[in-house]
């Protein structure tokens, strides 16, 4: 056998060979088995990118769905509530140019759903409208919003029959109030008369 | 003397303490309102223990700690609560917040106090507590609640304390002149906290060396107290807490921890002098020094302002000038904050109003471009890259942000200070930080929206499965419910062209009638074994009346029995003989004229009538309790029979006045009428009659009839009528009547 081998180094090349593959491929084939992701975690990506307000703008059921219609090859421009910053990360993580937000971008100003509690009929259609719940209420007993929850996604306003929904602006609290960025400066001043307003001129 | 750390970096702008420490501590006049803002301190706001209209004394609680971060409130003087709302609070951000609003009487009248003359007899849990209840918060700025610091992890082992009288920032001088006023206080205040946190290893009083008459009374004050006063250069900022550390122990705090964790406690020294009122003579936190200076005040100096006077009311005791007055600043130059509303209260934790005048503070020259000179870094007590966190944080990169490490920033200011561009660097580290912390609490949130949207998701799947499942379940059960009323149909549509199934009912046909046939026999053995009874009981009978009656009934029960044997008979002749009868007898019927079968009918509901009475009279002798059942059957028969006798009346008269109008009556109507009359008569009369007389009535009524049909026929020969077959038949009819009633009488 040995000496065949010697004797034939192409043979004994290619039994090398043939050996080395049958190693490399047992190798590949227990880690596919042994180390097999579970689940996209290219969708789990997405979906953590996504403002999760559950709103449906995006013609799609949820943010998870939106989330695996991107990986199956979505436009990712979709997200009003995320605005423009949303679309950029999602243009980050994909590796593409981000494209403009396919909406018009929704003011800043976080609203939640309330409830005029006097007007209020108890037909639990906001209830049902609801993505996350945040709405309590029976039938025939008046519905309020837990604001905590609310995402402000607008859903249950439109199933209620008479109107008593409104979306208001979060107020700012103590809490949540911070500062705000300095605005940055205007061009390049590198001489001390660039610093004056043109109007001042004007006038 | 002791070894003095450096720090990295820090600056040395104009510290222009001196304007307010030319004049004595003072006091200003009681206000005409006091607001006292529920948040003064860092953690959760107290809960007011008072009602608008209550009238409070100095020092009495008025809104209780809520949990372990909070403070109490106190009432700063005697007065009436007028108002608990949202007020205008010292705070950058310029909003409101929940405000008690004492209107003070003047009187300035204290609660009773508890003071403690030997506060080194009580326990730990016990002085905790009294400080906790006279509402301390951290007086040197950031308002951590006291008690909670003196409260350190198990594991944290105090073995410095460090009295913080550094006061680095320029203009505020309100510890300054507390230490040099009640230095002896605060020694004592250091030693209660020292004895509270365990007794460590050194006490340390840090003091800038811009400051030596505080020095001299406090090293005077701390003499033989083992309490260490340790003076070092001026450089801001020293007082910050991780920095005083530093330049007192030689440690860094490491980032993200706390001092307690390398065993050191910082305490301000105005928190010490409080805690010493507090435990000692039982004062709660409701006053405090506080440094009033600027060129827009006429008088600039350091005063013991009550908690909650209106910073209107402050400047206004000091000569204040509007217009001179660039901006009113809460705090020092460097870390202070700007106010637009001046009716904010004073709080625990404003050690200095600044109302500064536009030549003091010109308004900060317009940012230029970042020239990377690097000095912001150079000036960084916390060796930061400010420069780099410039950068990041226009650009809005948080992760870089923070692994900058941007949370370490003490936002001192001295980089914006030092910076050749003005670039107000410290707004822009504090606004990413808010927009860190909002993005974090927006991740928080939409975290627990998709929580909340996958369970609502999964919870409507799995309604609709069950709702699925019972509707499965309906249809299935529905479709049993089908089968098992289709079967039962299906069988008999079988069974009408199964041969067996007919020859069964036949068999079981059969079976009725040879039960019928037994129940003859039956019927013909008892009927015998009654007239065999009777017979012996006649035999017997000595009694005549008796002996008559008894005949009678022994001749019944012969008819029946002979009756009993004709039915048997006719039963055994065949199955079909009985039908056949009936048939027969339908036909008949049928045959009949209305008349006749009248008569019929009259003869059978007779013959029940006889039976009747007879049981009814046998009843009556026997003296049975069905007497009176019968004889409301009796009675109910005889009402049927006078009935059917009218009736039959009503149709004979019809059919004798048809010929008559036949033959051409003159009157036929009246003719008519007094037949319906005659017949009328005749029932009433029948009603009233017994059967025998009916019988004997009927025969009467017969030949009578017979005769007349007789004279019509007669009548009809002669005129050779064409009714002579029908008259003849009607008088066949009448006769062979009139033999069936003969017989029946």
């Amino acid at each position: 056998m040995i000496d065949v081998l010697l004797n034939h180094p192409v043979i004994s090349a290619l039994v090398a060979l043939g050996g080395l593959s049958v190693v490399f491929g047992a190798v590949l084939g227990f880690a596919a088995v042994k180390f097999k992701v579970e689940g996209d975690p290219l969708v789990e990506q997405i979906d953590k990118l996504l403002p999760q307000t559950q709103c449906g703008q995006c013609g799609y059921p949820g943010c998870r769905p939106y989330a695996e219609a991107i990986a199956g090859g979505d436009l990712i421009n979709k997200c009003p509530p995320g605005g423009q910053a949303t679309v950029n990360n999602l243009a980050d993580l994909l590796g593409v140019s981000p494209p403009t937000l396919d909406a018009e971008e929704d003011s800043n100003v976080k609203k939640v759903a309330f409830i005029r509690e006097d007007e209020c009929i108890g037909c639990t259609k906001c209830l049902q409208a609801c993505p996350v719940d945040a709405i309590v209420g029976a039938a025939k007993q008046m519905h309020t919003v837990l604001t905590d929850e609310c995402t402000g996604c607008d859903l249950c306003v439109e199933p209620c029959p008479v109107d008593c929904i409104d979306m208001i602006p979060v107020p700012t609290t103590l809490k949540d109030w911070g500062w705000q960025m300095p605005k940055p400066a205007k061009g390049p001043f590198i001489i001390a008369t660039d610093r004056t307003n043109p109007q001042e001129h004007a006038a | 003397m002791r070894k003095i750390w450096d720090i990295h970096g820090g600056v040395h702008p104009p510290e222009n303490k001196h304007q307010s420490l030319r004049d004595p501590l003072a006091t200003i006049a009681l206000p005409n309102i006091l607001v006292l803002p529920l948040n003064q301190h860092i953690g959760s706001p107290a809960t007011p223990v008072v009602q608008v209209g209550q009238k409070v004394l100095k020092g009495e609680l008025i809104a209780d700690a809520q949990g372990i971060f909070s403070a109490c409130i106190h009432a700063p003087t005697s007065g009436e609560i007028v108002a608990i709302e949202d007020r205008p609070i010292a705070h950058p951000s310029g909003l409101s917040a929940p405000c008690i609003v004492l209107r003070p009487d003047g009187l300035d009248q204290w609660t009773e106090l508890t003071p403690c003359e030997a506060p080194e007899t009580l326990d730990h849990a016990t002085l905790v507590e009294k400080i906790r209840r006279a509402g301390l918060a951290g007086m040197g700025g950031a308002g951590f609640p006291t008690a909670v610091k003196l409260n350190p992890r198990s594991t944290d082992k105090i073995e410095t304390l460090i009295l913080n009288g550094t006061e680095c920032e320029p203009y505020i001088t309100a510890d300054d002149m507390l230490m040099r006023v009640h230095a002896e206080e605060v020694v004592q205040g250091a030693l209660l906290l020292a004895r509270i946190v365990g007794n460590p290893k050194e006490i340390l009083i840090g003091i800038e060396d811009n400051k030596p008459e505080a020095v001299a009374t406090m090293q005077a004050a701390a003499q033989g107290t083992g309490i260490e006063v340790v003076v070092f250069p001026t450089k801001y900022p020293s007082g910050g807490e991780k920095q005083l550390i530093q330049i007192l122990t030689g440690k860094e705090v490491p980032s993200g921890k706390i001092p307690a964790q390398i065993g050191v406690l910082v305490q301000n020294v105005g928190t010490a002098y409080a805690a010493w009122r507090a435990v000692r003579y039982g004062e709660p936190l409701i006053e405090r020094i506080t440094t009033v200076v600027g060129e827009s005040l006429d008088i600039q100096r350091n005063i013991r302002v009550l908690i909650g006077t209106p910073i209107a009311h402050v400047l206004e005791q000091h000569g204040f000038a509007a217009r001179n007055c660039a901006r009113v600043i809460i705090g020092g130059p460097m870390m202070g904050y700007s106010i637009e509303d001046l009716q904010v209260p004073v709080v625990k934790t404003t050690n200095c109003v600044l109302a500064p005048s536009h030549a003091e503070m010109p308004p900060a020259p317009p940012a230029q471009a970042c020239i990377r000179c690097g000095m912001c870094a150079q000036a960084c007590p916390a060796n930061l890259l400010p420069q780099q966190l410039y950068w990041y944080a226009q650009a809005e990169d948080f992760d870089r942000l923070e692994n900058h490490n941007l949370f370490d920033c003490i936002e001192c200011g001295a980089c914006t200070f030092v910076c050749p561009s003005a670039i107000p660097l410290v707004q822009y580290y504090r606004a990413a930080k808010t927009e860190i912390r909002r993005k974090e609490a927006e991740k928080q949130k939409s975290d627990r929206a998709r929580e909340r949207f996958e369970q609502r998701k999964e919870r409507i799947a799995k309604a609709e499965a069950e709702k699925e499942a019972k509707r499965l379940a309906r249809k299935k059960a529905a479709e049993a419910v089908k089968a098992q009323m289709e079967e039962p149909k299906a069988a008999p549509a079988v069974q009408t062209f199964d041969p067996v199934a007919v020859a069964q009912n036949k068999a079981e046909s059969l079976e009725d009638k040879d039960s019928i046939g037994k129940k003859l026999t039956r019927q013909l053995e008892s009927v015998k074994g009654r007239v065999e009874h009777l017979t012996q009981q006649i035999a017997e009978c000595e009694d005549p009346a008796r002996k008559d009656a008894l005949t009678a009934q022994l001749k019944q029960a012969e008819l029946k029995l002979e009756e009993a044997r004709k039915k048997l008979d006719d039963f055994e002749r065949g199955i079909s003989a009985p039908l056949e009868q009936r048939l027969e007898k339908v036909a008949q019927k049928v045959q009949l004229s209305p008349l006749e079968a009248q008569r019929n009918a009259i003869a059978t509901i007779e013959k029940r009538l006889a039976v009747a009475i007879e049981k009814m009279q046998e009843a009556e002798r026997e003296e049975k309790p069905t007497l009176p059942a019968l004889k409301q059957g009796v009675e109910k028969l005889q009402e049927k029979l006078a009935e059917a006798q009218a009736e039959l009346a009503q149709l004979e008269q019809q059919q004798t006045a048809e010929p008559t109008a036949n033959a051409g009556s003159s009157e036929p109507q009246d003719a008519a009428a007094e037949a319906i009359a005659r017949a009328q008569a005749k029932a009433a009369a029948a009603a009233q009659m017994s059967p025998e007389e009916k019988r004997a009535e009927q025969i009467k009524s017969l030949q009578a009839r017979i005769e007349k049909a007789r004279a019509k026929v007669i009548e009809a020969e002669a005129s050779n009528s064409e009714h002579l077959p029908a008259l003849r038949t009607a008088l066949e009819k009448l006769e062979s009547k009139l033999q069936e009633a003969e017989q029946q009488a």
